[in-house]
């Protein structure tokens, strides 16, 4: 068993080969006991994958993998139930009903109930906990795009995992959805120390929910801190805005709370309206990603040259 | 997929009869399960006055059972192998590896909603069936026994080649070649018309699979004494029906498990979504 703290997820030289090409070089990362991370990157980038070796889904070339003590490539079915997985999109059991389908998948993590961990989740209060209760005995193709992505999570978390993989979670919620299901995640990590894996395309979502952020880009993990840390290493880059005679003023600088004081004493009170603001996460992560895109293409042409030559 | 432990099997077991219910209670699975076994319905209400030339038996008594051997082989080759093959491509069989136990339970579960389904079949065919046609004897306890153990050995003569089958198919569009073949060993076989008036040949290829020993089976389990002179050597052959049939059982029970297993481990999140993606540009 895990305590607050410890090392659930550790991966070190992750690497991933199909035929000749190089999917994922040197994916090295880990995460504690109770963390959030978000794995962010273009599509392509190489996020599914790493998160289906993870999974014990996926079968990889090299690199160590330790997730919650085992090799996913040999995790049995203890470890498998200690495990939540919710993937892109899933289409299956269209048939059957909502509650008899959470009651049904829950019955198999019975076994793997632990003085600790009560296993399964009861279905009625999961039902209540992603907003599903008036759509209990619905068939589950009858369920909306976003409730469907609900059931998917309840069903990811039916066995209360200690990991929780969640691929592009909130895909399809609308914004009322996507927040109840931000607080139910703050409720997993705070209530049952779940450490959770995601990835996503919305970078709000990203900057909120995270304890930390990994950029993975061209297979390679090209960033690895916390949303703050990370605006911070490529800072400097901030937006000063201010208006003077109702006119709007904008200016990108290095140094701006230099720029500020010379502002004020150049014109004083005129300055209204004044913003500084510092680098976005999204800001950050297009810095990031096209760095490392520009740096992959300039290793392209250098090994190009010295072909030629 | 070591050791099938109680908990799971008994899961897998609800899992069967949930999904039996459903196929019952859903207009296009009934269809699914009631379009056979009608269609011989009226084809022995208009085969209800030829007669065969040797034994003076209705040549409707000879079908029915021979229809209801026929039914076990779809069921058990065709049905399995749609099922397995659809709800791969649909993520049933992702979310099952996901769960602890789960294919297994999937599979028990699978089991058993396919027996099930032959079930109704067959009783959709046998009841009706015998109003239709003189010259069945169904009456003794022997009768009864015999339909059963054809029943049995004959889902394990077809069940795990259907799923070994449902393994190999990359789409279950694909597994549509799979009914030609029965459709052609059918044919061959003896259950719409005695094997007897068959070239020899084509005899011999006949008794190879396991269609006209299913046939066999269940003529021997319905048919008075006297109809076995349209039989090859004018016999019910008990014991050759046991060995061909336990010889395709034993085949498909070791194919099975290693197909079966070489498939879960190829399924993930973007092989689900991969397939998805195929089969929506089939469908456009």
């Amino acid at each position: 068993m895990t305590t607050r703290g410890q090392t659930v997820l550790d991966v070190e030289g992750l690497r991933m080969r199909y035929g000749v090409n190089d999917v994922l070089h040197d994916v090295t990362f880990h995460a504690r006991q109770g963390e959030v991370l978000t794995l962010l990157g273009p599509n392509g980038a190489g996020k599914t994958t790493t998160i289906e070796i993870l999974e014990g889904f996926r079968m990889r070339s090299a690199g160590r993998v330790d997730v919650l003590g085992a090799d996913p490539a040999h995790g049995d079915e203890q470890w498998r139930a200690r495990l939540g997985v919710v993937l892109q999109s899933w289409r299956d059991h269209s048939k059957w009903r909502v509650r008899e389908l959470l009651v049904h998948l829950g019955a198999y993590f019975t076994p793997y109930s632990t003085e600790r961990i009560r296993r399964p989740w009861d279905a009625d209060e999961l039902l209540d906990t992603v907003g599903l209760t008036e759509h209990a005995d619905k068939r589950i193709r009858m369920l909306s795009g976003g409730q469907r992505r609900r059931l998917d999570v309840a069903i990811g978390i039916v066995g209360c995992p200690e990991l929780l993989f969640l691929d592009e979670p909130t895909a399809g919620m609308d914004p009322e959805a996507r927040r109840e299901f931000h607080d139910l995640i703050h409720r997993l990590t705070d209530s049952f120390e779940t450490t959770i894996l995601l990835t996503t395309h919305d970078l709000d979502e990203a900057e909120k929910l995270s304890d930390r952020i990994l950029i993975l880009a061209g297979g390679r993990i090209i960033a690895d801190g916390s949303a703050d840390e990370l605006s911070r290493r490529i800072a400097g880059e901030a937006e000063v805005r201010w208006t003077r005679d109702g006119q709007r003023f904008v200016h990108t600088t290095t140094e701006s709370t230099k720029f500020v004081y010379e502002l004020f004493q150049q014109y004083g009170e005129a300055i209204d309206e004044l913003e500084v603001r510092r680098a976005s996460l999204e800001d950050t992560y297009m810095t990031l990603v096209r760095q490392a895109e520009s740096g992959r293409t300039k290793v392209t042409a250098r090994t190009l040259e010295e072909v030629t030559r | 997929m070591n050791g099938l432990n109680g908990t799971v099997f008994r899961l897998g077991w609800a899992r069967g009869m949930i999904e039996l219910r459903q196929s019952l209670t859903n207009a296009q699975d009934l269809w699914g399960h009631l379009f056979w076994p009608i269609g011989i319905l009226v084809t022995l209400y208009f085969m209800r006055d030829t007669t065969l030339d040797v034994g003076g038996l209705q040549l409707g008594a000879m079908v029915l059972p021979s229809a209801l051997g026929m039914s076990i082989a779809f069921n058990g080759l065709v049905g399995m192998g749609q099922l397995l093959a659809v709800e791969r491509e649909d993520g049933t069989l992702l979310r099952a590896k996901a769960t602890p136990g789960g294919m297994q339970g999937y599979l028990v579960g699978k089991v058993v909603t396919v027996a099930g389904g032959l079930l109704v079949s067959v009783a959709v065919l046998l009841i009706p069936g015998s109003f239709l046609v003189d010259g069945l004897a169904p009456g003794s306890v022997g009768a009864w026994l015999t339909l059963a153990w054809v029943l049995v050995l004959g889902l394990f003569a077809t069940l795990p080649l259907g799923a070994a089958f449902g393994s190999l198919a990359s789409s279950p569009r694909s597994l549509g070649w799979l009914m030609l073949p029965v459709m052609g060993m059918v044919a061959i076989s003896g259950i719409f018309y005695p094997i007897t008036s068959m070239p020899d040949w084509l005899q011999w290829v006949a008794q190879v699979f396991p269609i006209y020993w299913l046939g066999i089976g269940m003529r021997a389990a319905l048919l008075p004494e006297a109809a076995v002179v349209v039989e090859i050597g004018e016999s019910w052959r008990t014991l050759e029906t046991v060995g061909v049939l336990g010889a395709w059982a034993v085949l498909g029970l070791v194919l099975a498990p290693i197909l079966l297993r070489r498939m879960a481990r190829r399924e993930s999140g973007s092989s689900v979504a991969a397939r998805r993606e195929k089969a929506m540009l089939v469908v456009r």
